[in-house]
């Protein structure tokens, strides 16, 4: 059964490591945008390389302006490895080039019209909705 | 006498000849408002005797890559040659309805707005082209947020050296403990670029920090 979708639903986007990990770095900033557009919230399992990061922040700033009445983003990223000894993260990467993708951490992403804040702190991400 | 002011003399020259100047380009990055443009300021006040920039309470002050070059810095009879590039700061969101409560107009508002989101786009294209970045924040806001974590995520792959500045000690909520926990395998020197506070510690820092350029 299909509804149509009202502007005042609110739609949480779960994404599995999988769904990008094939894409290039352009595909993966795309199709994260596209999802953004359509303003859903985006819950990520692993997260976007720093470039990939980076490259997703300059795409966003270029859109403000040119699409109507988007403002940006909300992203916050948390990772066990955050808190781990040197020696662990070492391992920890060495497995991550084998399988690919920190898919021990969780991304958050959101539309800024939507999204009021999200509050990290090293081991929780708390994600604030506008009042609408 | 006269050997004493020989002496001297040789030792003046020994110093210009042997003290390095290397050209450093110093690159300020970090979130809007923590500060990057008043100690930037504060720099070139101390060394220049003029400003670079100017600052405001209004975020997104900066809305392009700001330069100074041949600020040279002497610390221990070392002296460095900078070119300090600020630069705007880095937000993931900008609405130009934020810019109203400050008393500034729609239109300039959305022209502000439109500035900040170019900005921040040069300011990321510029972040290769930095020999040493100072990543500032507020020391008083929470430190864990994702722009911090990817500005200072991008700097270590690019393999530049960085220096976390937490800005604002002279606040009461200022918690540079916080900033070093958020920060573990980074230097970190708690600074006022409004009153020049711990500014000579912040020096010491600098020049470890260029001895990590490779």
């Amino acid at each position: 059964m299909t509804g149509k979708r009202d502007d005042k639903d609110l739609t949480i986007h779960f994404m599995s490591y999988s769904e990008i990990a094939k894409e290039d770095s352009s595909g993966r900033i795309k199709k994260i945008l596209g999802l953004i557009l359509q303003n859903k919230i985006i819950i990520l399992q692993g997260k976007l390389k720093v470039e990939e990061e980076t490259r997703l922040i300059g795409d966003t700033m270029a859109l403000i302006g040119n699409v109507k009445g988007f403002k940006g983003i909300e992203i916050a990223t948390i990772s066990d490895s955050d808190n781990w000894a040197m020696f662990e993260r070492m391992k920890h990467n060495l497995a991550k080039i084998l399988v690919g993708g920190d898919r021990e951490a969780v991304t958050l992403i959101g539309p800024a019209n939507l999204v009021k804040e999200i509050k990290r702190n090293p081991k929780r991400i708390e994600l604030m909705l506008k009042r609408r | 006498m006269v050997i004493k002011i020989m002496k001297k003399f040789a030792k003046g020259i020994f110093f210009r000849l042997f003290s390095r100047r290397e050209k450093i380009k110093l690159g300020f990055y970090g979130s809007p408002n923590v500060g990057k443009t008043s100690l930037a300021n504060r720099i070139t006040q101390d060394w220049l005797g003029e400003d670079l920039g100017t600052v405001s309470r209004i975020p997104h002050e900066t809305r392009e890559v700001q330069f100074k070059e041949k600020v040279v810095i002497e610390k221990n009879g070392k002296k460095i040659e900078f070119k300090l590039i600020d630069t705007p700061g880095i937000a993931t969101k900008i609405d130009f309805e934020d810019f109203l409560k400050f008393g500034i107009k729609r239109k300039d508002a959305q022209i502000r707005a439109k500035e900040a989101t170019q900005g921040i786009i040069e300011a990321i294209k510029w972040l290769d082209d930095m020999d040493a970045v100072i990543v500032i924040l507020d020391s008083s806001l929470n430190p864990y947020s994702q722009v911090n974590i990817t500005i200072v995520g991008n700097l270590v792959a690019r393999k530049i050296p960085v220096l976390i500045v937490g800005n604002k000690i002279d606040l009461r909520k200022s918690d540079i403990k916080k900033l070093s926990a958020a920060f573990p395998e980074y230097d970190v020197v708690g600074i006022s670029a409004r009153t020049g506070k711990n500014m000579d510690e912040f020096y010491e820092y600098l020049f470890k920090l260029v001895k990590k350029i490779k």
